[in-house]
């Protein structure tokens, strides 16, 4: 192992790296760049042996992943917002033809106007598409959660692609000391993939053909379905055997912080996590019972663990750093549903913070406690809030 | 691809979620299956005489329906092929035409064409 200092982009190549990927496919865009400039360096200086293959947007990078991935290859490859978007009918296709393919996309405002800085948009627009979903707070998370993305995604009940979450600049530019596993011990634990039904020239297949409404498409789609419960399942398991061989647990779907007594406890995802944590220290020195909830698995969306915490605290708020118009927050909305059918549910109040990159500091965190505590004390005022938003004079903002 | 591997997967015969393979796949090559050919309303026919074996035609074809014939010339495979017309409006000679379906047009046989054996 070696501890180097790296910022999250350099600690998502070293995560490809020592995964032993053979294949990557990418395209520049900011602020994930360097990621892939990154990989180009192993491949100059010979570290990276496999292939780089290098193309003319990111829905044929995703597309170069899927094919590799399905003649049996460990692949990867990252993007960030409008790259996201425009893979998006791919991010389907990886699901759907059940590719294991390794995905970060850094978190990055969806424009016009064009922004680079973080926003969970773009992630957001992938709900649906049948990847696993992490979201991770440090460079040190992003690199063992690659690392664990495989183990989970390559299992063979799973076989889904997955997607690593990590804050624009936040994340990517900042540097930090990362330990860097031994690329040997990475491999050995991860095995080979070996996928079921490999594209082969020797055993030819057809792959994705037409399929009508009376024979398997519901069927393919329920099977998906169950490859999330099977990830559900495994993720906490794969992530105590990392803990075992590697000494870092980042904990399951979420991670609780200080929530055994907790009367209110913040729900969230993304970089304000580490902000939130140090709030929560500060407020508990001054007396406050509070606490905090980290969502690190988007999809599979942990709901056995939220309905536990929902009936144990009796009020959550549920942070997003962008927002679904015409309803709500999306982690809200999810923390909702997840918990309706819990008796003597918390009261949920939605706080929007940090679209398009605000800074989301102690500050803010601090006053969204204090709104916390006040809708425990007199109940639920407003369902959403934007806070830290410039409002004209005389409009009152929703949290003091 | 081993063979016990082969074995495991069964025959294809799916009748409940549980059967099926874990991705979208056919359990043979789907060739000879689906006959999209009969989807056609014109066809591309090749004026050999006048083509110039640039195999621009072959290049374009997004169904893989032009296969070479041994002396070099292109042929469409009329069983797949599904009227397009990529390759006509590729043709640098403009040897391709889009004939109606409905129109009985002779294929030249494989060998030689009559101009080259003249010429």
């Amino acid at each position: 192992m070696a501890r180097k200092v790296m910022t999250g982009n350099s600690a998502t190549a070293y995560g490809a790296l020592v995964s032993g990927v053979e294949v990557v496919s990418a395209y520049p865009i900011t602020p994930q760049t360097t990621i892939v400039e990154k990989v180009a360096e192993f491949v100059a200086d010979g570290s990276f042996k496999g292939q780089y293959i290098t193309v003319e947007s990111e829905h044929s990078a995703l597309a170069s992943c899927i094919s590799a991935s399905q003649t049996g290859c460990r692949t990867f490859t990252a993007t960030s917002s409008q790259g996201l978007l425009l893979m998006h009918e791919m991010v389907h296709w990886a699901a759907n033809t059940r590719s294991p393919v390794g995905l970060v996309n850094i978190n990055r405002a969806v424009g016009p106007p064009w922004s680079i800085w973080a926003d969970h948009t773009d992630a957001i627009a992938q709900r649906d598409t049948g990847c696993l979903m992490t979201f991770v707070e440090s460079a040190q998370e992003i690199l063992d959660m690659v690392i664990q993305g495989y183990k989970l995604a390559e299992d063979p009940e799973v076989l889904l692609p997955f997607m690593i979450n990590a804050d624009a600049f936040f994340l990517s530019h900042t540097f930090e000391p990362v330990d860097v596993p031994d690329a040997k011990k990475v491999q050995e634990w991860l095995g080979m993939y070996d996928p079921p039904y490999p594209l082969d020239p020797e055993d030819p297949h057809g792959y994705g053909a037409l399929t009508f409404p009376h024979q398997y498409y519901m069927e393919l789609r329920y099977n998906i379905k169950r490859a999330h419960e099977r990830a559900e399942l495994m993720f906490p398991k794969v992530s105590k055997e990392f803990a075992k061989l590697f000494g870092r647990d980042h904990g399951g779907l979420v991670e609780e912080y200080k929530t055994k007594d907790a009367e209110v406890a913040f729900v969230a995802m993304g970089t304000m996590v580490s902000t939130a944590r140090e709030v929560v220290d500060r407020m508990r020195d001054e007396g406050h019972k509070v606490g905090l909830v980290k969502v690190r698995s988007f999809r599979p969306f942990p709901v056995k663990e939220l309905r536990d915490i929902a009936q144990r605290i009796p009020v959550l708020g549920v942070a997003d750093r962008c927002f679904t118009y015409g309803a709500e927050g999306p982690l809200s909305t999810e923390v909702k549903a997840a918990i309706y059918n819990v008796k003597d549910k918390p009261t949920v109040k939605n706080y929007i913070v940090g679209v398009g990159g605000r800074d989301i500091h102690v500050g803010v965190l601090k006053n969204i406690f204090l709104d916390m505590e006040k809708v425990k004390e007199k109940g639920l005022d407003k369902e959403s809030v934007w806070v830290q938003l410039k409002r004209p004079p005389g409009e009152p903002p929703e949290v003091m | 691809m081993s063979k016990d591997k082969t074995e495991k997967r069964g025959k294809g015969e799916w009748k409940t979620y549980a059967d099926l393979p874990p991705g979208p796949i056919s359990m043979k090559s789907t060739l000879g299956v689906s006959l999209t050919g009969t989807w056609r309303t014109v066809k591309p026919v090749i004026k050999l005489d006048e083509c110039i074996k640039c195999m621009t035609c072959w290049k374009f074809c997004p169904d893989v329906s032009i296969e070479v014939r041994k002396d070099g010339y292109p042929k469409i495979n009329y069983l797949y092929c599904k009227g397009c017309g990529i390759c006509s409006n590729e043709c640098p000679k403009e040897c391709i035409e889009m004939v109606l379906e409905e129109v009985v047009v002779e294929e030249e046989p494989e060998g030689e064409p009559v101009h080259a054996k003249e010429g």
